[in-house]
């Protein structure tokens, strides 16, 4: 039925009320927010490409305000607190993201152009979920493993992406929080709109003043920041570009680090796979978040003999993912982050046309306003071209193909990358063989894209160092009784 | 101006989520600690017992089967609700253990944070106690604590509150249902509890809270087949050997205890969760 269309989806548009936007937005210090003292940034609505808000950002001597203020509360109120007490503030947190989730999402998807029903089931509800796992753990941090009476570190300077705003917030705050540990945010500066409304909700929990500041700004903030020597701890995610120049910027100091960076995961299918699963894992691994995921399934990696199989049904099924406003609830891929980041999806997809890949993109209606691009497939690719090797971060998918397992293993971790990676067969035992050998921090099998709090996150090689959620993510936070 | 005239409660039992009153008719008048009359509680029977054990099992598969997040969201949102009752319960505390009133506030305040501690325990204990089992072949083995089922419990018969949040909160946390028989004497506040389950999003039958005698409730709740564990605390000392025999017929586990009733407001550690665990290994050959 190629091309048919059974029946037409009425517009369901979210109103744009629902966010409460304010004209003008605050960095969080101490408890209060005040204007600070750096050049004010216009944060986009990238779907129209027009002002959203006006948000006032930091200066270095408002970054050593925010240090201090988080040091203070640090030492006097957040640390010697029993956790059992602290856990409570934690679970607050939780229920008050709960409880404002759907201006959460809907003002998530305002300022970063992310579907309305990737926001509003995904985005909030994890982010909610971050802060409830780890408020348990704040009163019971004896029993994770990392020795009898682990001690919080002191002051977590903190810097976040755009791709998942609120979400990468509540990975780097909740398990800050919960250990004892006080906070310094950095929200990225196209999407600093739900951290600041989170410091509101800091203000309903009654967080005493100093344990969470959010800092907005450019990269220089986040500069500033992670080389503070009042930080005791940096948490970065982000490009592994950024990243590689903050380890040799933190190099032989004190500061404890963890980093979150890029990838470029192989999602592998098998010629036993349930191929129509696979391609919704696929469409999944690729367009959730316009590809906008550090863990995308970027790298497709099809035996050979299904080959022909997979490519028909995937073109198939991505013609039909509707692409437009952000806030419309059929919206299967919205708006590309920023000007900047389209670009450089062009720039990419441009170079994969001229290294001779066979480019093959949605004939879908694409929006004349706003930041677009609609979802292509590249088959014919080669490992050493670009589009095969370079992070593009944009709903682009790069198709390759193996005869044996053995190849395959090769061709997924011929990468400087190790974050995630995808393996279909319907074969349990080489599903086990698999993942022993993949040098990647995720792997999931017939899935995609699963993130919950209960399940440690992080990469391996250049895709950085540390983990986010579980036990593992306590420990980033954490100094145990025989670290020195 | 004449003086209103209050509303008295009706304390029945609590069963399968609804508050029936016992099948026998029974009731056994309850008087605080000074001795004056508080109510008449529902004085339970053995087929009020085996309509709560039916109604544990049959709730068993979907609490069990829920995920933990969703467990712990549910215990939080006991102490929420039981954070709204909170003058209520340091009144009725009082009452039935005749505390000043900071004791008692001390003690309710205790019992609702105790939800909490479990609350985060839900999602945590497969981490913590979970393993792969690092087997000597080509084998992905690994090692998932599930619940045991349906529990039995006979809670303290001194605190009344506290105590029993004590003894039936971890049975919730590991994903059991329970049957409990409330302390004797002082049944007043497990009865108010139970009227906060019943509000606080944990399916009927989950919880089932029995008021009557433990020593007659007992050797039932004991020998019956399809309780899989036993919390004896509420039995006397001289009981609970007698009541561990009947319960190895069908080896239902019997949770280790202490001579006397413990001081419940010490910080609990695992054992309770650990003591309604079964540790289920799996192995999974790997290969190409």
């Amino acid at each position: 039925m190629k091309g048919e269309t059974v029946f037409d989806y009425a517009p369901a548009p979210e109103n744009p009320d629902i966010a409460r936007v304010k004209q003008h937005y605050q960095p969080f210090i101490d408890g209060e927010f005040t204007d600070g003292g750096g050049e004010p940034l216009k944060t986009l609505n990238p779907a129209t490409g027009e002002v959203l808000a006006e948000v006032s950002t930091v200066s270095s001597s408002d970054v050593d305000n925010a240090v201090s203020a988080a040091r203070e509360a640090f030492e006097r109120v957040w640390s010697p607190m029993p956790g059992t007490e602290r856990a409570k503030y934690v679970f607050r947190l939780a229920r008050l993201i709960q409880e404002r989730a759907r201006e959460l999402a809907v003002l998530e998807s305002l300022d970063n152009g992310k579907p309305i029903k990737e926001s509003r089931d995904t985005d909030i509800p994890t982010a909610a979920a971050h802060f409830f796992y780890h408020a348990g753990w704040a009163d019971k941090l004896g029993y994770a493993g990392l020795g009898r009476d682990p001690k919080p570190l002191g002051v977590a300077g903190q810097v976040i992406p755009w791709n998942f705003p609120l979400l990468m917030l509540a990975w780097k705050i909740a398990p800050a929080l919960a250990t004892g540990n006080t906070v310094v945010l950095k929200p990225a500066e196209t999407t600093p709109l739900t951290a600041l409304v989170f410091a509101e909700i800091c203000q309903q929990a009654e967080l005493p003043p100093g344990v969470v500041n959010i800092v907005p700004g450019g990269g220089d903030v986040g500069q500033t920041l992670v080389s503070h020597p009042g930080v005791d701890k940096v948490a970065f995610t982000g490009s592994t570009e950024v990243g590689k120049q903050i380890q040799r910027q933190l190099a032989g100091s004190r500061t404890r680090l963890t980093l979150e960076l890029g990838g470029k995961a192989a999602n592998i299918v098998f010629d036993d796979a349930a191929i129509d699963q696979a391609i919704e894992g696929i469409v999944n691994g690729i367009f959730f978040n316009q590809g906008h995921v550090c863990c995308a399934g970027s790298r497709l990696l099809v035996q050979e003999s299904v080959v022909d199989e997979v490519l028909t049904n995937l073109r198939a099924r991505v013609e039909t993912l509707r692409i437009g406003d952000p806030l419309d609830k059929n919206t299967d891929i919205g708006a590309i982050n920023s000007a900047e980041q389209l670009a450089k999806i062009r720039e990419l997809v441009a170079s994969g046309e001229g290294e001779g890949a066979s480019r093959w993109t949605s004939p879908c209606p694409v929006p004349e306003r706003g930041f677009f691009f609609a979802p292509t497939v590249f088959s014919d690719v080669e490992s050493s071209m670009r589009i095969a090797r370079e992070e593009i971060f944009g709903p682009v998918l790069s198709v390759q193909t193996f005869r044996t397992l053995d190849e395959a293993v090769t061709m997924a971790n011929t990468t400087p990358y190790g974050l995630s990676a995808g393996v279909w067969t319907e074969k349990g035992s080489r599903i086990l063989w698999l993942t022993s050998r993949l040098r990647a921090g995720v792997v999931w099998a017939n899935t995609f894209n699963r993130f919950d709090p209960a399940a440690p996150f992080g990469g391996y090689k250049e895709s950085g160092f540390g983990r986010e959620g579980g036990r593992s993510g306590l420990a980033a936070y954490l100094q145990g009784d025989d670290d020195d | 101006m004449t003086e209103r005239v209050g509303v008295a409660k009706t304390y029945k039992l609590y069963i399968g989520g609804k508050f029936p009153r016992s099948e026998s008719g029974r009731s056994c008048p309850v008087t605080s600690h000074d001795g004056a009359f508080l109510a008449n509680a529902a004085q339970a029977s053995r087929k009020d017992l085996r309509d709560a054990v039916v109604a544990a099992r049959g709730a068993f598969g979907g609490w069990s089967g829920a995920t933990a997040y969703n467990r712990g969201q549910v215990l939080y949102r006991v102490a929420e609700v039981m954070e709204g009752r909170r003058q209520q319960f340091v009144a009725e505390v009082r009452d039935a253990e005749g505390l000043a009133v900071d004791s008692a506030e001390s003690v309710v305040d205790t019992a609702i944070d105790r939800w909490v501690w479990y609350a985060g325990w839900t999602d945590k204990l497969a981490a913590v106690l979970g393993a792969t089992n690092p087997v000597a072949g080509p084998y992905f083995s690994f090692t998932v604590p599930e619940p045991t089922g349906v529990v039995g419990v006979l809670a303290p018969q001194r605190s009344s509150l506290l105590g029993l949040v004590s003894v039936l909160a971890p049975v919730l946390a590991t994903g059991c249902t329970a049957v409990v028989v409330s302390s004797a004497a002082r049944p007043l506040p497990a009865i108010t509890l139970a009227e906060v389950l019943a509000t606080s999003d944990v399916p009927g039958g989950v919880v089932n809270v029995l008021t009557g005698q433990a020593a007659e409730l007992g050797p039932w709740l004991a020998s019956h087949a399809d309780v899989n564990a036993l919390d004896l605390t509420g039995a006397d000392a001289e009981q609970r050997v007698e009541l561990a025999r009947a319960a190895a017929e069908t080896v239902t586990r019997v949770l280790r205890l202490p001579e006397r009733e413990p001081d419940w407001t010490t910080p609990p550690g695992i054992a309770r969760l650990r003591a309604y665990l079964e540790d289920k290994t799996v192995w999974h050959p790997m290969g190409v």
